[in-house]
Order: C-alpha cells, then structure tokens, then sequence
C-alpha cells in the first residue's frame, strides 16, 4: 500500500445517505479478474443522469468526496475502493460508512474522514459554493481543513490505521511478525478441518 | 468471573496475538471462497511468493456468476466464464477443495457450509461476501471481508480485528402463524436501521428465537449485514446439534456425542452483559415486505406505502422520496393493489429446503399469474436434489414457475438472471438497493410463503388470499 500523509485537492458533494456499494459499484462491473479499471464503473447508474454531481463540471477533478450518511453499507466487495481510487478520488468525508467498506478502504489507503452530520452538511454547502476551493485532509494531524476560511474540524482514526496509511505498511508483513504464534496457536487448536472430507475432485469420502 | 457472551467466548478462543494499540490477530478456522472476491487476492499471492497457508481450512464454490438454466448450456458470458476458469485455475494451483458448476456439493456458499457440516459451532468463519453473517445461526462467528483480507487469511489463516461491541436482539413471545424467520429478519433490520448495527455482533434470543429451526435461523442471521452488523449469532441448542447430525463434515458416533458437548458451551452466560440490548414483541410482527431502495424500509403486507410526510426527520422524509421516485410508487397506495411482474425465490436468505417446501405448499394446486415471471433458483445441488426427491420440482413447474439450477442468480444479477428496467419484482433475496436485480429494477423483499402467493395473485399477497 502507497503511504498517505496529507489530501489536499478539490471536493465534490454527493448530498446523499446510504449510499450502498452497489451504487459504488453495480455487479455487472465486478466479472473482472483485474484489479484496476474499475473507474468507469463508478456509479455507472448514476452518471447517465446529467444532473449527477460527478457530471458538474465545476466539480471536475475533485480527489475529495463527501457524502451523507452510511457511505459504503451492502456488499463487501472492494471493487468499490478500487472504482472510487481508480476514478481519482483520495479521500471520504461522510458523517458514518459501512464497517467492511471502511475496512477495505484502509487496507488500499483511501482515507475514511468521519465528521459530525453537521460538520458534513457545513462543509458540503461550502464546496457548493466554493468548488474550486482547496480541501486539505491531514491524516497524520486527523484535521479535515478548508484553508481558505480557516474551518477545521477532526476527525479520528484508530491508532493502527493511521500509522499504517503514514506508512504504508502491508497488513501481512504486519501479522507475519506474529507467524511464530500462528504456529503455536495451530498446534493447540482443536476446530476441525476439511482433511480427509473431500477426495481430489470434491466429492465426499464416505467414511 | 464474570459471565460472558457467546461472541466474547470465541474471540477468546481465537486470540493468536494480542499487543497493546495494535488490533488483535484472530485465528479463522474456516475460509469460504467464491468466484468474484478472489481472484485478485490470489494474484497478490502470486505476486508476493506467498502460498495458502491451510488449504485444508480453505474450500471453494462457484455460485455468484454461474448460469441457472440447464448445466448443458456452456456459460455465454465471456467476462463470466473467466472468472469462473480463474477459480477453476486458482483453487488447481493453490490446492484448494472446489465445487465447480454443475458438482454435486456446489452452490451458494451460505448455503453449502452448513449444508455439508463444516459449519460448526464455536468456529472462525469468513468469506469476501458480506452474507458469511449466515453462518452465525450455527453459534458460529462468522463474518464478510474484503478482497484484500482474503488474500490475507489464504497467507495467514489470520486477519487483524478489532473486537466487536455486543448487541442482544431479544425477540420475546411467540410469533403469530404465517410470520416466518424472513420477518423477523426484516422487522429487525427496520427496528435497528441500515445503520444500527455497526460495530456490534449481534445475538438473536428470546422465545421467537429459539422457536427458529436452524433454518429460519440461517435467514435471520443472513440479513444482520443490512442492519449494518458484520455478524449475527444464535446460540447453541437441542435444534443445532439435532440439524448437524448425520452432515458429512461431522463425525459420527460417540465422537459426535463429544462435539456435541463440546458445542453446547457456546452460548451466552447467564449473567453475560451485553453493549445494548434491543426488544422485539414477537406477538406483534407480520408479513412484512419493503417498499423502498433500502432494506430498512419496511411495511406489513397490509399497510400502505408510505409518503415523505410522515416522517419528521428532513433527511428520512428525503431518502423517503427518492426512494419512492426510484420505485415508482405513490404515497397511500395499499401494499396488496400493487402488482409485480417477477418473483424470484432464491438468494442466501431463502433457498433452503424448508423455503421451497413453504412456498411449494402455497403454490401447490394453482397457477402463476399471466402477467409474471416466477423463477425458483434452489440455493445448492443438494437442496434442488431433496427438493426433487419430495416433488417440489413439479409441484413449481405445473403451477408455471421456472425451475433452475443452483446460484446466486438473480439475488444479484450477475448472471443473466435480471430484471428489466421499471420491472418490479417481489423476492426473497436480502437486497433492494437500486439496480441490485438488473439496471432499473425495482426490487421489494418477502418471505418464501409471500413470493409463492404474490406470484399466484399477480400481486403483493399472503398465502391466505390464494386459497380463498
Ligand atoms: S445469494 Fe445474493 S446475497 Fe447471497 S451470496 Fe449470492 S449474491 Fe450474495
């Protein structure tokens, strides 16, 4: 995983709740083996509408999206990280996010900001009205800034995440300093397993 | 000591490491694996050096893109077939147990792990597929991960986590006739909102619970992602240790007789404390069936649909009116006038033996209406075998329902199973969100019993209307 420091770039309001990983992105795009290319996919039902705000112009290029309440609920697929970081976006502020999505967003280093609702709505009619104004999201600080008028509000990360979107450290060069207590924990461990079951081509070996 | 909670008796179990200010290393004793969240993680494999730590704790099934009419037809979708391949590839180098379409052990991974028995109480259970919550109906703790944590349990057999907080959903009383597992589930979800559940492991108690054959526990426990909880659990009783008997992934004998004793350790202490505590009055719940593009969004079968007026929050009154726009559905509208043009009964949430079994008694003796599609997607090989030992096959087809091969079908239209757009369909999956079913689809979620008759009828209806 790359590391992350400090976001600093445009923002886009997305003045929507629950917006599900589906939307994120729909299954038809999730065939793929790959694991880029998904940001044509991005909201793909959504972007036919002329109206949708990734389709302002004003808002184009925009690395900073917030958007209302339970950002990134349903399915765990993280295609939905892969389209909104392949499509340019760096970053999130929603007032709350689906838990696996936020899971799988610290594992590619696509910053989660959780702010207030209030916080959320100040700051999404401030992008309307200011588009081409900087947003700057300080991981390393955990302030989400609008430099212009000096509004700042924190946001908190869990210890672990932050240091390792700081560093971009890989989650399983992290547990692998732990390998020696997997073996240990595998000795002593009495869940059953799949040996013996299955003979080569699945089928059930009857006993 | 104090008591503890079911959920804090297997996160203890499996504390392989524990530092201070670092998230713990579970161990996962049990890892399923499907077509669409994997291939990525394995190419990281790849990339890395990295082998599968325990093939023989990793097991694979092809169900989210497999075609579900006949097994001769070869899967005409290119993007489709090779993903599946890539499994196929995969699981070959790896050294991992796959069920291929068309195997006797293969379908929807929910379904098959306890199916198979390899499901069992007190385990570790995880699957790139925010549905592995299923699994939790078995005392077990299971829940759905990314791609990124999938490619690290196939190298670790661990994932890092954060322990949950603990949520009591007591549903209390009995539930009156005709309200089954799928109603509960739904009058949960509404009860705890999409978002209520976030950072609990939900436990279901309570007389309703217990009621529940391991089945409709299944059901239940399936839906906990859509209140927002990673994992739902129920625990171990008679019921759970008499379903696993006999399941080729148990052992036999006095060694079940041992498992068994064994299993009975999981459930909650009696003096266990837990995070939150919610009630349910089972007296009180109905047939139920969303309205909206959430699964939140819940009335009874025989309410009206609901307008942005009556709720008092602006933002609940607004998702209230796109929800409606995107439905394409009118405020006051009475549930039953509203007709549907496809029924799918299938998904993770319902396509076990006793829910085709309910929806066939329904079904039974009278004809799908004209103006429907009515499809039945069995949830695996072994379900749609039982269920054509017992006749249920014809019982569906000469009342004019399609009887398919096993998949998730149109739960998530991946396959060709989709809905048109504007179509509306009543289904038994777990998911309305727009789109879920097909670009434009409108999708209202039911019970098995519901679908049977809603097919029957035309419209939203209960099974009571069609023999009437
Ligand atoms: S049936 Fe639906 S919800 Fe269940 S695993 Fe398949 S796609 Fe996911």
């Amino acid at each position: 995983m790359r590391a992350v420091r400090v976001i600093q770039g445009r923002a886009v309001p997305m003045e929507r709740s629950d917006v599900d990983t589906d939307q994120i992105i729909p299954s038809n795009w999730l065939k793929r083996v790959e694991r880029t290319g998904f940001g044509r996919g991005l909201f793909s039902e959504w972007r036919d509408d002329a109206n949708f705000v990734l389709n302002d112009a004003r808002f184009a290029g925009a690395t900073i999206l917030i958007a209302g309440p339970r950002f990134g609920t349903g399915s765990s697929r993280e295609h939905a990280v892969w389209a909104l970081m392949d499509y340019g976006f760096d970053a999130i502020i929603a007032p709350s996010f689906g838990d696996i999505f936020r899971n799988n967003s610290s594992k590619q280093g696509l910053v989660i900001a959780e702010l207030a609702t209030t916080d959320v709505e100040e700051l999404m009619e401030y992008v309307r009205n200011h588009p081409s104004d900087m947003v700057v999201v300080d991981v390393e600080s955990g302030l989400v800034e609008v430099p212009t008028t000096g509004w700042q509000r924190n946001f908190v990360l869990d210890p672990m995440t932050r240091e390792r979107l700081l560093n971009g450290w890989d989650d399983i060069d992290l547990t692998l300093r732990h390998a020696e207590d997997i073996t240990v924990y595998e000795v002593s461990s009495r869940a059953p397993t799949l040996r013996g079951l299955f003979d080569r081509a699945g089928h059930v070996i009857a006993h | 000591m104090a008591g503890r909670t079911l959920y804090e008796k297997i996160w203890e179990e499996h504390l392989v490491a524990a530092s201070p200010g670092e998230p713990a290393v579970i161990y996962i004793d049990l890892h399923l694996v499907h077509e669409v969240t994997s291939p990525q993680a394995f190419d990281g494999l790849r990339l890395n050096g990295r082998s599968v730590r325990r093939p023989d704790r990793t097991l694979a099934t092809a169900d989210h893109n497999v075609p579900t009419d006949s097994l001769s037809v070869p899967v005409s979708d290119p993007v489709s077939r090779r993903q599946l391949e890539a499994l196929d590839e995969n699981c070959q180098e790896f050294g991992i147990t796959l069920f291929p379409r068309g195997h006797e052990n293969q379908g929807i991974v929910h379904v098959i792990g306890p199916e198979l028995g390899v499901t069992q109480p007190g385990m570790t259970i995880v699957c790139g597929d925010s549905h592995t919550s299923t699994h939790g109906a078995l005392g077990a703790l299971a829940f759905g991960i990314g791609t990124s944590e999938v490619e690290h349990v196939l190298a670790t057999q661990t994932l890092p986590q954060q322990r949950a907080k603990t949520l009591a959903m007591n549903v209390e009383g009995r539930a009156p006739e005709g309200v089954s597992a799928k109603d509960i589930a739904l009058a949960v979800v509404a009860k705890l909102g999409t978002g209520g559940g976030a950072g609990y492991v939900v436990e279901y108690r309570g007389e309703a619970i217990r009621d529940l054959s391991m089945e409709g526990r299944m059901t239940l426990c399936n839906m906990s992602i859509e209140a927002g909880a990673r994992a739902g659990v129920v625990a171990v009783d008679d019921t759970t240790i008499d379903y696993l008997r006999g399941r080729p992934g148990v052992p036999s004998g006095d060694a079940f007789e041992d498992a068994a004793r064994r299993w009975r350790e999981f459930v909650s202490d009696e003096d266990a404390t837990f995070d939150h505590v919610v009630t349910l009055r089972a007296e009180e719940l109905a047939p139920f069936v969303t309205w909206g593009t959430n699964p939140a969004q819940v009335v009874a079968l025989t309410g009206v649909v609901p307008g942005p007026d009556d709720y008092s929050d602006p933002d609940v009154a607004s998702t209230t009116q796109r929800s409606l726009s995107y439905m394409g559905l009118t405020p006051g509208t009475p549930i039953k006038e509203i007709p549907v043009d496809v029924v799918f009964i299938g998904s993770c949430t319902n396509s076990r033996i006793e829910d085709l079994r309910a929806a066939a008694a329904v079904a039974r003796g009278h004809h799908v209406a004209n103006s429907v599609r009515a499809l039945v997607v069995p949830g695996s090989h072994r379900v749609k075998t039982q269920a054509e030992t017992e006749g249920l096959d014809q019982i569906f087809l000469d009342a004019g329902f399609e009887w398919r091969e096993p998949g998730c079908s149109m739960c998530l239209g991946m396959n060709p199973d989709q809905l048109t757009s504007g179509q509306r369909s009543a289904s038994t999956s777990n998911r309305n969100f727009e789109g879920r079913q097909g670009r434009g689809g409108r999708t209202h979620l039911v019970s098995p019993v519901v679908a049977a008759a809603t097919a029957i009828l035309g419209r939203f209806a209960t099974p009571d209307e069609v023999d009437a």
